[in-house]
């Protein structure tokens, strides 16, 4: 497969240094109307389900891949999530593997791959070392829901001292003023929360989401993504114009335990409205 | 105490790591709390409905029988049992109803481990007329059935949570989750000195009333202060409320705080965060302190007879009196709570919370070696006459077994006929 990075600029690997996040995401978002972000957790149901998904994933389309690292502690995830997480560290998955498994999917696919995980996965890494890790092995971008810019002086200033992009997150019951503070530390994007609640639960992609995005668009000038409770064509249709990624989560987990991992491609073309 | 850092912090320990959806819901908690504390009205309005509606002040009882057992130190017990619901955690319980009252909203949600807080929680919400549900892990429903029993018959709605270890901190991550979806009318009743800011400050706050009335009871009947305060630590709130009271007396009163040992600190099955091997810094639950946890930052299972001890963090502002030397931790095994709470039923007619018994067995090891003239306070955060399963379970006791054993039958010859 020809390498993106190297038909529209320098993917400058001698400095450890790669196209930043954001920059990625615009170059893709210029011939496309909406991005798509597929999610998945570490070792569930095991790393070679892993490896199967994620080239579903990326040779029918996907713009971009969360990698989540799981914790025992998954506060902002609903019971897919957090099923997935539990079995995953139950039986045996080590955030070292984690490591491994994502330097080599950067290798293999040219796509930007990003960490989601929380804070104390960081933390007891190390801060400097997670983020001198991530650079190494091409991860472009770290969501960490429980890290707010206020507890995270260290944990923002080292992503930015080796270029990871942290994207933060925006709520619905986010005041103005706050979406003013998450949005200038957000980098890559900013990830919109459009209801309130944990991940998997579906979401109403009314009216209301539509003043909601256009008051994230207010605050940020960062590329805006969508994410918690996406299911079907209609809902990312009901994105475009009003967001630039639409993130699946919980959905393509579930999809893997009923149907197995050959079903994920057919399922990323029916979200594309592809036939 | 030195109040924490303007963002929540207590030396290393502490802070505010909440989910994006609760940031504004903090704010406006961390306003209401602040304007609450420094009303002397809602102080006076607090202090005035716990000796109406539960048991204040509690006495401090004077254990003559046990302090000649020993032959030591002169024994007092601080009767925190005595409150309603039998437990400590009426004192937070209705510190935040008060709050909840202020702030307009009309549900609440807790997470219960023992029971006790969640029993708490249900009455507070019954008597001020609002909706509750009681988050509590499957593992402790089921070893605390009971309490579950009482809850529902208060009005309360009781979740058991059946992810993670499906005990207490399982049942936190779940109120949480409740928390984000229904964040506009319901404020969360955290049970313990735990949790982001201002959690530990408030319930240490409602929590000092044990302090302010053990201090000026201990001078009145020993006319001066205790040489040790003892009390056991699971989240920490009973030890908080009682050493607030001593905090400032350094060089006079030597404040101990006890784990739980489990099986033993080297078998890995305990919830010894302060003084064992097995913890380290870390941010879990929207706080840092010392966690149970693994090289990974996954948290450990833990393990204690007393369900009320049995969770992976610990207060921050312990842990900080813990890095200055002020707290000294020591832990107790299943094992020797189950010797302490025999021996005081035997001696005193007081039949201490299995939480409880843990800051027995460590008073008892120290008694014998203090002057005759000296006092001690033994924090007894709870009754355990209502743990009749557990500890009945836990002692052995043949008659009960076989008490259970009749009763399971005729509930099963009624249903068949």
């Amino acid at each position: 497969m020809e390498r993106i990075y190297h038909q529209r600029g320098p993917r400058i690997s001698a400095g450890g240094k790669q196209m930043k996040l954001e920059e990625n995401l615009r170059r893709r978002r210029e011939n496309k109307e909406i991005l798509l972000m597929t999610h998945l957790v570490l070792g569930y149901p095991d790393f070679d389900t892993n490896r199967e998904v994620i080239a579903q994933m990326v040779e029918n389309g996907v713009d971009s891949i969360e990698l989540q690292i799981p914790f025992s502690e998954p506060v902002a995830d609903g019971p897919v999530i957090l099923k997935a997480s539990q079995e995953s560290i139950d039986h045996g998955t080590k955030v070292s593997e984690c490591i491994s498994f994502a330097k080599e999917m950067v290798e293999k696919w040219d796509i930007p791959f990003l960490f989601m995980t929380y804070y104390n996965i960081v933390f007891k890494y190390g801060e400097e070392a997670f983020f001198k890790k991530c650079a190494e092995i091409g991860i472009t971008g770290v969501i960490v829901p429980d890290i707010p810019p206020e507890m995270g002086e260290s944990f923002y200033q080292f992503a930015e001292q080796d270029g990871i992009s942290p994207v933060l997150i925006f709520a619905p019951t986010s005041s103005d003023e706050r979406m003013e503070i998450t949005g200038k530390c957000s980098r890559g994007f900013v990830y919109c929360v459009p209801r309130k609640g944990v991940t998997g639960t579906k979401s109403e992609f009314g009216e209301e989401l539509t003043q909601y995005l256009a008051r994230c668009r207010k605050h940020t000038s960062l590329p805006l993504g969508v994410g918690f409770g996406i299911q079907s064509r209609a809902d990312v249709e009901a994105l475009i114009g009003k967001a630039d990624i639409a993130i699946i989560g919980s959905k393509t987990i579930k999809l893997v335990d009923e149907k197995g991992a050959a079903s994920v491609g057919p399922f990323i073309r029916h979200l594309l409205g592809e036939k | 105490m030195n109040p924490p850092t303007e963002d929540g912090h207590y030396g290393r320990w502490g802070g505010s790591y909440v989910p994006e959806v609760l940031h504004d819901t903090f704010k406006r908690l961390k306003e209401d709390f602040a304007a609450a504390k420094a009303d002397p009205d809602f102080w006076r309005e607090y202090v005035e409905l716990m000796s109406t509606y539960s048991c204040r002040p509690t006495p401090l009882t004077f254990a003559e029988n046990l302090t000649r057992h020993f032959g030591g130190a002169k024994i007092y017990i601080k009767r925190e049992d005595l409150n309603h619901t039998g437990a400590h955690k009426a004192n937070n319980v209705i510190g935040q109803g008060l709050l909840v009252k202020r702030m307009g909203k009309t549900r609440v949600i807790a997470e219960t481990g023992a029971g006790q807080h969640g029993v708490a929680t249900a009455t507070m919400a019954a008597k001020f007329g609002f909706e509750c549900t009681v988050y509590m892990g499957e593992v402790d429903v089921l070893r605390q059935r009971p309490n579950v029993f009482w809850m529902e018959k208060l009005g309360a709605k009781v979740v058991p949570v059946t992810d993670g270890s499906r005990i207490l901190k399982d049942a936190i991550n779940e109120a949480f989750r409740d928390w984000v979806t229904n964040v506009d009318d319901t404020h969360y009743v955290l049970g313990t000195a735990c949790g982001p800011a201002p959690f530990p400050e408030m319930v240490s706050w409602f929590q000092s009333i044990i302090g302010i009335e053990a201090r000026k009871q201990i001078l009145h009947y020993h006319h001066t202060l205790p040489a040790r305060v003892y009390a056991c630590v699971g989240g920490g709130s009973n030890a908080m409320g009682i050493f607030q009271g001593f905090l400032d007396d350094d060089d006079d009163v030597e404040l101990v705080g006890v784990e739980a040992g489990g099986h033993g600190l080297s078998t890995g099955k305990h919830a010894s965060r302060l003084c064992s091997d097995d913890a380290s810094p870390g941010m879990a639950q929207g706080y840092k302190t010392m966690f149970l946890q693994n090289n990974d930052g996954q948290m450990l299972e833990t393990h204690s007879v007393s369900a009320g001890l049995d969770y992976v963090g610990v207060s921050p502002i312990l842990a900080d009196l813990n890095d200055k030397k002020r707290v000294r931790f020591e832990s107790a095994t299943d094992v020797e709570v189950i010797e302490a709470l025999n021996l005081t039923m035997k001696k005193e007619g007081i039949i201490p919370a299995l939480e409880s018994s843990h800051a027995f067995v460590q008073a008892f090891k120290e008694a014998p070696g203090l002057p005759k003239d000296s006092a001690i306070i033994i924090n007894q955060s709870g009754r355990g006459d209502k743990d009749i399963f557990t500890i009945a379970h836990a002692l052995k006791d043949p008659s009960w077994k076989e008490f259970i054993i009749n009763e399971a039958r005729e509930y099963q010859q009624g249903e068949s006929k």
